[in-house]
């Protein structure tokens, strides 16, 4: 119930959005894209325990898969969106094979290593992806044959919330299944896990190839909508700043990076649009101020103040 | 040779030092055997060689007449052999009902699956209600662990372990730390295990040993120095020596 609720909410955002920034259609596109990328961290980080600063090369993965496709005669944007969650998960594959064989430190450092390789790969590939130019000349066909993606952006917006909206719904199945539960508690202790006869490598790695195919259809999407790749799509500094987002809205909820990343993106539009110099600043302070005065990111202190309600109205079930 | 259970010359050096030396020993179904000694002697060790965290540097761990020695901790798990912690691992945020779900799950092969729903199994939920009632953990069903008792949680250390059904159930320590208003419920749920299981228990409450093992061994710097029935425990000059003089000791102070 409190999942539909959620569901509703989300879409009642989206539609808000696209009445409310119907000029802005591009940059909330781009947010959705983020967003998955957001929820696929979310599913390693939030859900099993395993930090990554290297999440873009999935995305990446899924935009260069999409854009290259595209570029080769796959039109199709429902197509383009398998195609780039087949590539994220593939990349999810291959990435969680050499940072689960880690631990700790070592593991978040591996996983940036992979993403700094996948953006050398792409730089160096410059005949599949334009390198430093970027993969451009994107021509994507009509959605299911009919909407054109137009110049404002609104079949793009729409398609992006369709989206998001049934990547979420699937994701909160998974998070709750046997499969979910049995992740949140490698993420507490993989020791008690394992005196319960269950492995923990190909438990993390299911969840790794899941949350590739998440990335990947965020950078499907990006590539759909923006009809360009560029090499920022897989880069350490995009895969910095969705952990960043991810924090900022509270781990191990799929909500936190909703709210994360429309906090974030939407504190960086306003606040660069101010002052282009110092936003990062101000971002860096308020998310200080959200991991000190609310640890469990800003869904957890609105869940904190529902739940504070419900209490004086309900005293304790 | 009908054992369900030995332990063949059981060693295990970290270095130098010989925290585990040639320890053999056997258990046939429906054993009750008591693991004792004093601090050090290398009782934790002992459950972690048997348990396959820890891979021993000589010796033979058999169950059921197969040597699972070199099998890794899960597969020894799925093969009957289960352990509880000496200090409770459990997970903070989920609850005792949760909990032994996960595990019923696990042991039916069904905890990797996504496209099924956790509660959606009547018959596990049948299971786990029913565990959870023999170690009178209904109430707390569903309340966070982390919200509940200590006794509570070593209860469902057990309920855990007894989810598995286990051939060999090694209790590491399973009433420590908890409050003595809280033992007997403790000793409660140790005398309604299932009697076909065979159970090692590490324990240093001297009355629970003696009221519920059949037979004790006891450990000393790694070294099984007494093996016998509880009765004759006490007598033992060098037992003694290592360990009850300790014991009478702390009793008198305490």
């Amino acid at each position: 119930m409190r999942d539909v609720a959620g569901i509703v909410l989300i879409v009642a955002a989206g539609m808000a959005g696209y009445w409310l920034f119907p000029d802005n259609l591009a940059l909330l596109t781009r947010v959705i894209a983020v967003a998955l990328l957001v929820l696929s961290i979310d599913l390693i980080v939030g859900y099993c325990g395993v930090a990554t600063l290297g999440q873009a090369a999935l995305f990446g993965a899924g935009a260069y898969a999409a854009g290259i496709a595209c570029v080769n005669g796959v039109t199709e944007p429902l197509t383009l969106i398998a195609i780039g969650a087949l590539a994220g998960a593939v990349a999810g594959l291959l990435m969680g094979t050499i940072m689960l064989r880690a631990h700790g430190l070592a593991q978040l450092v591996l996983s940036i290593a992979i993403v700094q390789l996948f953006h050398e790969a792409a730089n160096k590939a410059s005949a599949y992806t334009g390198g430093s130019d970027g993969l451009a000349g994107l021509t994507v066909g009509p959605l299911f044959g009919v909407f054109e993606f137009d110049l404002w952006g609104q079949t793009a917006y729409l398609f992006g919330l369709a989206l998001l909206v049934l990547v979420f719904i699937a994701l909160k199945f998974v998070v709750s299944s046997p499969f979910g539960m049995l992740c949140r508690g490698i993420k507490e202790d993989p020791v008690r896990i394992k005196a319960m006869g269950s492995f923990v490598f190909p438990v993390l790695l299911k969840m790794f190839v899941i949350s590739g195919a998440v990335a990947g259809i965020g950078g499907a999407l990006a590539a759909i909508s923006t009809q360009v790749v560029g090499l920022d799509s897989v880069s350490f500094e995009l895969s910095a700043n969705s952990l960043v987002m991810l924090v900022l809205g509270g781990l191990g909820t799929l909500y936190g990076a909703l709210v994360g990343t429309v906090i974030f993106m939407g504190f960086e539009h306003a606040v660069s649009a101010i002052n282009p110099f110092h936003w990062m600043t101000m971002v860096g302070a308020l998310l200080i101020a959200v991991v000190l005065a609310a640890p469990g990111g800003l869904s957890g202190l609105l869940e904190k103040i529902t739940a504070s309600g419900k209490r004086t109205r309900g005293g304790r079930a | 040779m009908s054992d369900l259970f030995r332990v063949e010359g059981l060693t295990k050096n970290f270095g130098g030092l010989a925290v585990s030396r040639e320890i053999s020993l056997a258990m046939p179904a429906g054993e009750r055997l008591a693991l004792i000694g004093p601090n050090g002697a290398g009782k934790t060790t002992f459950v972690n060689l048997v348990t396959g965290q820890l891979q021993p540097s000589a010796g033979r761990v058999v169950l059921n007449g197969e040597d699972v020695t070199g099998l890794g901790a899960v597969e020894r798990v799925r093969k009957g052999l289960v352990r509880t912690f000496q200090v409770t691992r459990l997970f903070s945020d989920m609850t005792p009902e949760e909990h032994v779900t996960l595990t019923v799950l696990q042991r039916e092969r069904k905890a990797t699956r996504i496209l099924s729903r956790f509660r959606g199994n009547a018959e596990v939920a049948g299971e786990v209600e029913g565990l959870l009632g023999t170690l009178g953990l209904l109430e707390v069903a569903r309340r966070k662990v982390g919200e509940i008792a200590y006794g509570q949680q070593r209860l469902l250390e057990i309920a855990i372990a007894l989810a598995l059904r286990p051939k060999v159930l090694l209790l590491d320590e399973p009433a420590a730390g908890v409050p003595s208003s809280d033992t007997p419920r403790i000793e409660q749920a140790l005398e309604r295990l299932p009697p076909e299981l065979a159970v090692l228990m590490i324990e240093h409450d001297m009355d629970l040993v003696f009221r519920f093992a059949k037979r004790v061994v006891v450990l000393a710097a790694g070294e099984i120095i007494f093996k016998g029935v509880p009765s004759e425990v006490a007598a033992n000059s060098r037992v003694r020596e290592a360990y009850l003089g300790n014991y009478a000791n702390a009793r008198s102070v305490a």
